[in-house]
């Protein structure tokens, strides 16, 4: 403990600092995506049309059941094949979070558009918006209004979750982190400096999420 | 798409022996920590409705800790930094001598950090029973202790079972992440034999069809057990 090394931080502090930017880029692509998607699937779900609710559904539900790595590996092994050519590790693990994310965020979505009273979707139709108007005009703006402090909570989850491009080898945070220790020897130094730079992103996301729910109930 | 089907493999001594063997790491891994996750989980939710500041104050701190910092790296801290900052000989006792390292690490891991998700629930569950159950049990001389033992507890345990179930079924497929300490469970094994075979597609394809299965039988079980322990007439804000 007597020879704690922060040297070793300070050395590699550009190395790192361009994980951490890979790490947040795929966060944010990753969120518009999913959601994007996310919006979709519930809409599909909640069509009232069966061709459409059933695979939306299928595809929540078997995305759900099975661990993120999984997925990850799916898609570095599908994507390049089903294209014909590698595309790069970053766009093979951004499509593999979108896909995986849509799921979770659909749920969400799903769950925010049914809070939106029935009144409102009558109103809309009786003054005769179609049904994407009514969609549109209507149901998503309410729905997303409620839905932001979960979406952001959904965010830092998914924040978290895009350390596991470690598995693929990846350079994000964590991998530059698991680089640098092990090349420089401070495994000890590195793990603790990612769990604080972790803890202090994540901290201040979920004490905004706080803000946010004050600011929405009050 | 140039791809060489061969279903066959999967079937084959080697790699079937892989899969089950995977399968049985995964169970292992989520059902140890899930025990663990419980214990540790139920006590630090209940720290933290407690009429009790220093208590609450350390258990808020626990929750916030584990919730913020991602899984794969509190696994990294178990496995790798753990060791090296605790007594030298407990250190080396760890390294050298400590049996199944990964399989230990991982259910530590994996069930401390499920502990402050099935805490979160927990609390939730507690704070849903109401003020007015709560203000009853003290006006009949109910001690603290007492108000839990009777009232809370048993109310609210049976109030989080659906959440519950679904940290039940997280558990399983965060169970994954131990191979990347290296144990080879499911996640692990399907990968193994893609790289061993490169019938990545039979390989993937098998364990997730296994995960769904568990999935399946994991919500079967959760509705059985939410229809045996819903309250009739119960509305709580949960």
């Amino acid at each position: 403990m007597g020879d704690f090394d922060f040297s070793v931080i300070a050395d590699n502090l550009p190395f790192l600092w361009q994980g951490l930017q890979l790490s947040l880029w795929l966060t944010l692509l990753a969120i518009i995506g999913g959601i994007v998607l996310g919006t979709l699937l519930a809409l599909m779900r909640l069509s009232g049309l069966w061709w459409l609710a059933l695979p939306a559904a299928g595809y929540v539900n078997l995305i759900r059941s099975v661990p993120l790595i999984l997925v990850i590996f799916w898609f570095y092994f599908l994507v390049p094949l089903a294209l014909g050519r590698p595309i790069g590790g970053f766009y093979s693990a951004l499509i593999a979070f979108v896909m995986f994310e849509a799921a979770y965020y659909s749920e969400i979505i799903r769950a925010g558009i049914q809070s939106i009273r029935q009144g409102q979707v009558h109103a809309a139709q009786a003054v005769g918006l179609s049904y994407w108007q009514t969609q549109r005009y209507v149901v998503l703006p309410q729905a997303f209004r409620n839905m932001i402090p979960i979406l952001v909570t959904q965010g830092i989850i998914l924040f978290q979750d895009t350390s596991l491009v470690f598995v693929v080898s990846l350079r994000d945070f964590m991998t530059a982190s698991s680089i640098v220790a092990r090349t420089e020897g401070r495994l000890v130094e590195m793990y603790i400096f990612a769990a604080l730079v972790y803890f202090v992103i994540c901290f201040a996301g979920s004490l905004f999420v706080r803000r946010l729910k004050k600011a929405s109930t009050a | 798409m140039d791809y060489n089907w061969n279903w066959g493999v999967l079937f084959e001594e080697q790699y079937l022996s892989w899969l089950i063997s995977g399968v049985g790491w995964t169970f292992s891994v989520a059902l140890s920590a899930w025990v663990l996750a419980l214990l540790v989980g139920v006590l630090i939710g209940v720290g933290r409705t407690l009429p009790n500041r220093p208590i609450a104050f350390l258990c808020t701190t626990y929750v916030e800790i584990f919730r913020n910092v991602p899984l794969l790296v509190q696994l990294f801290l178990w496995y790798f930094v753990v060791p090296e900052i605790v007594p030298q000989d407990m250190g080396r006792w760890m390294k050298r001598d400590m049996p199944n390292p990964e399989f230990v690490t991982a259910v530590i891991g994996l069930g401390l950090y499920t502990a402050s998700r099935v805490a979160e629930q927990v609390r939730a569950g507690i704070n849903a029973v109401g003020k007015g159950l709560v203000a009853a049990s003290y006006a009949n001389g109910f001690s603290t202790a007492q108000t839990y033992r009777y009232v809370l507890l048993p109310i609210s345990f049976r109030l989080i079972v659906p959440p519950m179930t679904s940290e039940f079924l997280t558990i399983f497929k965060n169970s994954s992440l131990a191979l990347t300490i290296g144990l080879l469970e499911l996640t692990a094994q399907s990968q193994q034999i893609a790289e061993y075979t490169f019938q990545g597609f039979e390989a993937y394809t098998a364990a997730t069809i296994i995960y769904v299965v568990i999935a399946l039988m994991a919500t079967v079980i959760a509705q059985m057990l939410e229809k045996y322990t819903q309250i009739p007439g119960f509305v709580g804000k949960a």
